[in-house]
């Protein structure tokens, strides 16, 4: 049983590392919403759909047009992340404007519930757009049947000599690391990340210091929305197929990764993701194995849930939380 | 008060005259179609057309459609007009049984052509068994729909107890799989057709190395994938929709599992080979439908088809086609039975239920006493290359 287990590890790491990747990268943008709003921003996994879709209908369009094929296909989808987090940034930012702002002082159920309305309206406007275009809300990305396309073909090789990994994989693994580097330091070194922690830490005082909170908060909308959606690129490019539903079941779960790693904090949200994504694709490679035969792959979310309860139960605000303090 | 007085008159006065123009209007046309003797008969037809399944929900549609305007003329002649009324369950029982009692309650309503699927349907002709509207179905495959001693109920299509021996018959001698890994979706349908194989292929002597459940919805199935990679089996079989199915073989594919992947005819779309592009190959579907480019009527009607609607075939238009043929025909039989008169609905579903040797441009059709097609057969195809429709490699019959 063990040497089995010990033979999965390699593909199991490999696997856990992409969806944990991508678990980590949209929890992000639910930590920081809460950080400075206190508010769990469920359209958020929405805005990740939505980005993917975005990303997915750009690839066919720059696919189709000629002279692009000359381009190497890292640049284009260089281009097409970068195109993608400005339009779901922008996304963000508007819902925060238009949802979110004029709620900002009611109780906080009143924004939940509105979070929950925009994430069904984002749902349906791009499902309404998709079965317009294509007649079938499930849309497949071109880089999948279309091997010209240089992300298939340079991935060809490395399928070739190693049939376990994929070359998408290294592009998600490589631009999430970077991504979530990238808002390391933005949040940390600059100024404007200065001004977000400060925002985060006690809004009204912050505003006394000469910080526009409204900006501030627009910009941290604008920063975990870009963040995933691009992130919504890299989950189309990986797994090839999207549908406007594929945002509620990741949002849950970075959602949970985020709760694991202490909501509100960024370093844990990023921990948090790798983590549920790793036992996640532990749990489905060897339950069947660990229980002999009694709970199949199925049961993976209820064992990663479990841990999830398991280290609540013993640390309440999450693996790299700090204990809340009243805010006076 | 003058103004208001005169005004209120006015008002009144053309109510009045409007009630006494659309009183006359109405009486007009009724006037005109008691002359050319139209009585309208209508044929509803309930498939999903939004939603995972509207690909197979349309094509069932527009197959009915185009069978209903061939025969339009026919009952013209007749003394009857008749009219499609396509309906959409979405594939929930609940919008299903909803529209059944809007079905019901239109009185010119004779006769049901759906549905896809099979948990709609039965929630759904529990009502049509109160109204006496008969149905017939194009595809639903569940044990259940004609089994509860329905009247009403029928169906062209062979039973999902006969698609998982027929997949396992398969599987264990064409294909010689000796060690077999099943995924299922964890749904009536695909858990239901899973274990209808598991059980056959078990009983031909083949070893089940796992039977392992997924979720719908979720993207990303390497993790059972890998369980599938280290076990080594010759065959995969995969009992669920084409949504899953299409990514399932094509991470099978990206992790080097060579072996054929069998699945049921949930898998049998188009979206399919979208889905999995390149790596559909060496995949392997038993299907209900059959495969209409074969035959001399199937091509014409393939033609005709895309002449009509500007759309390639799916499985299921022709048979959508054929279902549509065998609710006129009893419709037909029904009238003549009762001279020449518009038949009750009871006089329908009794001339439905006794259509006997129904040629049609795929299947042949007469209905046993549950309701079942005396000549459904399951068929088996194969992928040899990334497009749609696959490859017929075998039929089996009941």
């Amino acid at each position: 049983m063990l040497t089995e287990m010990i033979q999965n590890i390699p593909q199991v790491l490999i696997d856990g590392l992409t969806l944990g990747a991508v678990y980590a990268v949209i929890a992000i943008g639910y930590t920081m919403v809460y950080g400075i709003l206190e508010l769990i921003n469920f359209a958020h996994g929405e805005i990740f759909m939505t980005g993917a879709f975005i990303g997915t209908a750009m690839l066919i369009v720059l696919t189709g047009i000629g002279w692009v094929s000359s381009v190497p296909t890292i640049i284009m989808l260089i281009v097409v992340l970068l195109f993608t987090a400005i339009l779901t940034g922008l996304l963000g930012m508007g819902i925060e404007r238009v949802a979110y702002r004029p709620l900002r002082n009611m109780p906080r159920l009143i924004p939940l519930i509105t979070a929950i309305g925009v994430s069904f309206l984002l749902q349906d406007i791009v499902r309404f757009i998709a079965e317009l275009k294509k007649g079938n809300y499930i849309v497949t990305g071109p880089s999948l049947f279309n091997s010209q396309l240089s992300i298939k073909a340079s991935s060809i090789s490395s399928i070739f000599t190693d049939a376990t990994i994929k070359q998408s994989f290294v592009i998600v693994l490589i631009a999430a690391v970077l991504m979530m580097i990238g808002l390391d330091f933005f949040v940390n070194r600059t100024k404007w990340g200065m001004a977000m922690r400060a925002v985060a830490q006690d809004r009204d005082t912050a505003a006394l210091m000469t910080i526009n909170v409204n900006k501030v908060i627009s910009i941290t909308f604008f920063v975990g929305s870009a963040l995933g959606g691009a992130t919504g690129v890299l989950f189309a490019v990986q797994y090839g197929t999207i549908d406007p539903y594929i945002g509620f079941i990741l949002g849950l779960k970075a959602f949970t990764a985020a709760v694991l790693g202490g909501i509100g904090n960024i370093r844990g949200a990023m921990f948090g993701g790798l983590l549920l994504g790793l036992l996640e694709m532990f749990a489905s490679a060897n339950l069947t194995l660990l229980s002999h035969g009694v709970f199949g792959a199925e049961y993976k979310d209820v064992f990663a849930f479990i841990i999830l309860i398991l280290v609540l139960l013993f640390k309440p605000e999450g693996l790299f939380g700090k204990p809340v303090t009243e805010k006076v | 008060m003058k103004w208001k007085k005169s005004l209120a008159i006015l008002l009144s006065g053309g109510l009045a005259a409007s009630i006494f123009l659309a009183g006359c209007g109405s009486s007009k046309s009724d006037g005109n179609e008691g002359k050319s003797g139209g009585k309208v008969i209508k044929i509803a037809t309930q498939t999903p057309l939004s939603g995972g399944s509207a690909t197979i929900g349309e094509a069932i549609k527009l197959g009915a459609q185009m069978k209903l305007d061939e025969e339009k003329q026919k009952f013209k002649d007749l003394g009857f007009d008749l009219q499609l009324v396509p309906y959409d369950d979405q594939s929930d029982p609940k919008k299903g049984v909803a529209n059944a009692q809007l079905i019901g309650a239109d009185k010119a309503i004779l006769a049901v052509v759906g549905h896809f699927n099979s948990g709609v349907a039965i929630p759904s002709s529990e009502v049509y068994e109160k109204y006496a509207i008969p149905m017939v179905s194009p595809a639903n495959s569940a044990v259940e729909v004609t089994t509860r001693g329905l009247k009403t109920v029928n169906r062209i299509v062979a039973r999902d107890d006969f698609q998982g021996p027929a997949g396992a018959e398969f599987a264990v001698n064409t294909l010689k799989a000796k060690k077999i890994f099943i995924i299922q979706d964890k749904t009536a349908y695909g858990t239901g057709l899973a274990e209808a194989f598991k059980k056959a292929a078990e009983s031909k002597g083949a070893e089940i190395l796992g039977f392992e459940g997924i979720t719908v919805g979720e993207k990303d199935f390497n993790g059972v994938l890998n369980q599938v990679a280290s076990k080594k089996p010759d065959l995969v079989y995969f009992g669920g929709i084409y949504a899953e199915g299409g990514l399932i073989i094509k991470q099978a594919r990206e992790k080097g599992i060579k072996v054929p992947i069998l699945g049921g005819d949930g898998m049998d779309a188009s979206t399919l080979v979208e889905i999995a592009g390149e790596a559909v190959k060496d995949t392997y579907i038993t299907s209900l439908a059959g495969d209409s480019s074969k035959s001399e009527e199937g091509k014409k009607f393939i033609e005709s088809y895309k002449a009509k609607f500007n759309k390639n075939t799916e499985s299921y238009s022709v048979y959508g086609y054929d279902t549509m043929g065998v609710v006129l025909k009893g419709i037909e039989d029904a009238i003549k039975a009762n001279n020449n008169k518009m038949p009750t609905r009871a006089q329908v579903r009794d001339a439905v239920r006794g259509v006997k040797d129904y040629q049609g441009v795929l299947t042949k059709v007469s209905f046993d006493e549950n309701g079942d097609n005396n000549y459904a057969k399951v068929f088996i195809y194969s992928f040899k290359e990334a497009k749609y429709p696959a490859e017929l490699v075998g039929e089996v019959s009941k």
